[in-house]
């Protein structure tokens, strides 16, 4: 079933890719079926769902940092239950997804060592600031809110334990879209002050949240056989699309206005935005945003700090085995 | 640091009475007292279960995919052992 | 303009419920600092959950204390607007987090004395006090049960870690008599059975603690001085910075929603 039962040596029929094990996985890719740790997979799948799902999963994580900046200084007892509750269940899909891509045959321990060491990427968006409380209710409503259009299609992708771990993230995430919503509506509402700084923290992420989706079409290097696997089931700009045009009547109803003077809706009723700056999103994937070196840094002493924790765990365990081995040979 | 992999495990968990055990997922533990309670917290925050079993993943043997038309396949032919096989006259009511 | 602090009318059972739901939200408070920075991940979903649970806890108690005073105030004025010296949690519950040993042996301590504490509670005679008994006796079986294992495995791990614990338990020792101590204010309470009279649970306490500590290798400290003055509002230094960061939108923002 998983990796550490049946799968661990890629035995040498597994990785010879002859034309008809790939058109018979093919073929199952397009009836529909779910594939599951041990069935035969080109490497290439394994590798690009291996790489998607820890990502997705390393994103997790590091999104607890920029929410879980304001759990201290939550404004109410309420939403700081709400805010602390919505960070916790980020770290559980973090858990699903390491869980997930842990069938794939890499260990949890090996993949996070490659985000610690900067070798793997996480979502582009965590790396900017959360510089006031209306920032937390941003985050919910716009990057849980785009989160939740690009997360719904995996419930159906074609890799078993990915689509599950995303059926219940979705059950999760959308207390999460309401409870960030729910705190914009509160600051739109309130004194001048309030709806200023709900302004002020729709201006600094709506940009950024449209990069979550991703490069252009015509540009993006994974679609293609991510879409033939149906591990893809939307591009980009669809998505982007989408969330838009469900965003955007959102916006209205608070009295907040979109920093995008350009935009403007077409005769199918699509909001059209103007040019996303590609600069930006490249130097944030380079390393370069706002809050990067923090984030990791974060990441690093949590997990460099932790280690004598889990070194303890380990030696007890073994300690404990040991003596049970030994009363059991008395 | 050389620490060894904490150990992974694979949750089951009974959602109400009346069921049985499903797997929900997996989580790393150093032993069985910890797992059970990390998956606690990971798998059952909305009342999603009555009863949670963990299993260490390699204790786990499972059936080879490559060989599921010889362990599966010869069941589908044997149809007498359906109902709908057996041909009752209505008038003796349902059985 | 900032929010101004609010003082309190402090009759006995509003006192009563107060302190409690004082030494729920810091401690919950205290926890919730480890959210993103956890040894593990299932650590981080651990603590959150006992943080959770606390702050419940803290809410319902402000709830009823607010409903008993009778003056229009709530959680989150008794939360957010009452100053350093107007709260009344124990001095256990402000100690900051120090290593991950720290906060499991305060949690250890804390938590052996809440489950017998609301157990013993769930038989006052005061019946929203029994209900939240009943809720919160649960929550810390549970607490004492993840707090136990953690001090084991900490003190019968590996060198350090042995260390470390050790450490905790000779730094946060004098912060547990606290626990036991009643005043006059809850002299009344507890003659009535609405209270339980919380020197009648160390001796059970100690068997508890006494036994995990032993189980851990660890020992416990000679010195019998125990600190005081939580109760009182007589803090430590720490409580001030902790208000500071948990009161800070309240007060730069006064009188708004969220």
């Amino acid at each position: 079933m998983y990796t550490q039962a049946l799968n661990t040596s890629d035995g040498d029929d597994r990785n010879v890719e002859d034309a008809a094990r790939a058109a018979a996985f093919q073929k199952r890719i397009d009836a529909e079926e779910r594939i599951e740790p041990n069935d035969w997979m080109p490497a290439a799948y394994r590798k690009t769902l291996t790489r998607q799902i820890s990502q997705h999963a390393h994103s997790e994580i590091v999104g607890m940092l920029p929410e879980g900046n304001w759990i201290t200084r939550a404004p109410t007892l309420r939403r700081k239950v709400a805010l602390l509750a919505k960070v916790q269940d980020e770290c559980g899909h973090g858990l699903y997804l390491y869980a997930a891509a842990e069938t794939l045959g890499t260990s949890r321990e090996e993949l996070v060592d490659a985000m610690l060491a900067g070798r793997a990427k996480y979502s582009s968006i965590f790396n900017y600031p959360t510089l006031t409380w209306a920032d937390i209710g941003t985050i919910g409503w716009l990057v849980d809110g785009a989160a939740i259009m690009n997360q719904i299609p995996l419930c159906r992708c074609s890799y078993g334990p990915y689509a599950r771990a995303m059926i219940r993230v979705c059950k999760e995430e959308s207390f999460h879209q309401r409870q960030g919503y729910e705190i914009m509506l509160m600051l739109a509402r309130g004194s001048d002050e309030q709806k200023a700084m709900a302004q002020d923290a729709l201006n600094r992420w709506w940009w950024p949240v449209l990069m979550m989706f991703g490069p252009p079409d015509k540009v993006s290097q994974h679609s293609d056989t991510s879409t033939k696997w149906r591990i893809k089931r939307f591009s980009n700009d669809e998505l982007r699309q989408k969330f838009v045009d469900a965003t955007v009547p959102q916006a209205q109803f608070l009295g907040l206005t979109i920093p995008d003077p350009g935009m403007k809706q077409d005769e199918a009723g699509h909001w059209i935005h103007s040019r996303i700056d590609w600069n930006e999103f490249n130097q944030v994937l380079a390393g370069n945003g706002p809050c990067n070196r923090d984030r990791m840094a974060a990441r690093r002493k949590a997990h460099d700090e932790g280690a004598w924790v889990r070194e303890a765990a380990a030696a007890y365990a073994g300690k404990r085995k040991h003596r049970q081995t030994a009363q059991a040979a008395e | 640091m050389a620490t060894p992999n904490t150990p992974l495990w694979e949750v089951f968990i009974r959602s109400r009475n009346g069921l049985a055990h499903k797997h929900c997922g997996s989580l790393h533990a150093s032993d069985a007292t910890m797992a059970l309670q990390a998956a606690r917290d990971i798998y059952t925050r909305r009342g999603e279960g009555v009863s949670i079993w963990v299993v260490p993943s390699n204790a786990i043997t499972a059936s080879d995919p490559s060989e599921k038309g010889m362990m599966f396949e010869p069941a589908e032919s044997k149809i007498y052992r359906h109902p709908t096989f057996y041909e009752v006259p209505e008038e003796v009511g349902h059985m | 303009m900032v929010a101004p602090s609010i003082k309190v009318s402090e009759a006995p059972l509003m006192l009563y419920a107060l302190r409690r739901a004082d030494d729920a939200l810091i401690l919950g408070h205290r926890l919730s600092e480890w959210c993103g920075h956890a040894p593990a991940l299932e650590e981080d979903m651990a603590l959150a959950n006992i943080a959770l649970d606390l702050l419940g806890q803290a809410r319902e108690l402000y709830s009823y204390a607010a409903e008993v005073e009778g003056k229009g105030n709530d959680e989150d004025k008794f939360a957010y607007l009452r100053d350093v010296r107007q709260y009344r949690n124990l001095l256990l519950a402000e100690q900051p987090n120090g290593d991950f040993a720290h906060t499991l042996v305060r949690q250890f301590f804390y938590s052996a004395f809440a489950d017998l504490y609301w157990r013993a509670m769930m038989q006052s005679r005061n019946p929203t006090l029994a209900a939240i008994a009943a809720k919160s006796e649960k929550e810390s079986a549970y607490h004492l049960r993840h707090s136990s294992e953690w001090v084991i495995r900490l003190g019968d791990g590996t060198q350090e870690s042995h260390r470390r614990a050790q450490a905790a338990i000779d730094d946060l020792w004098a912060f547990t008599g606290e626990m036991f101590e009643s005043d006059e204010a809850e002299r009344g309470l507890i003659d009535a059975a609405v209270a339980v009279d919380p020197a009648t649970l160390k001796q059970q306490w100690l068997k508890t603690v006494t036994g995990i500590v032993a189980e851990a290798t660890l020992v416990l400290p000679k010195s019998v001085w125990m600190q005081e003055g939580g109760r009182h509002g007589r803090h430590s230094e720490h409580l001030g910075h902790l208000l500071s960061e948990l009161q800070s939108m309240q007060r730069t923002f006064p009188g708004v929603r969220w």
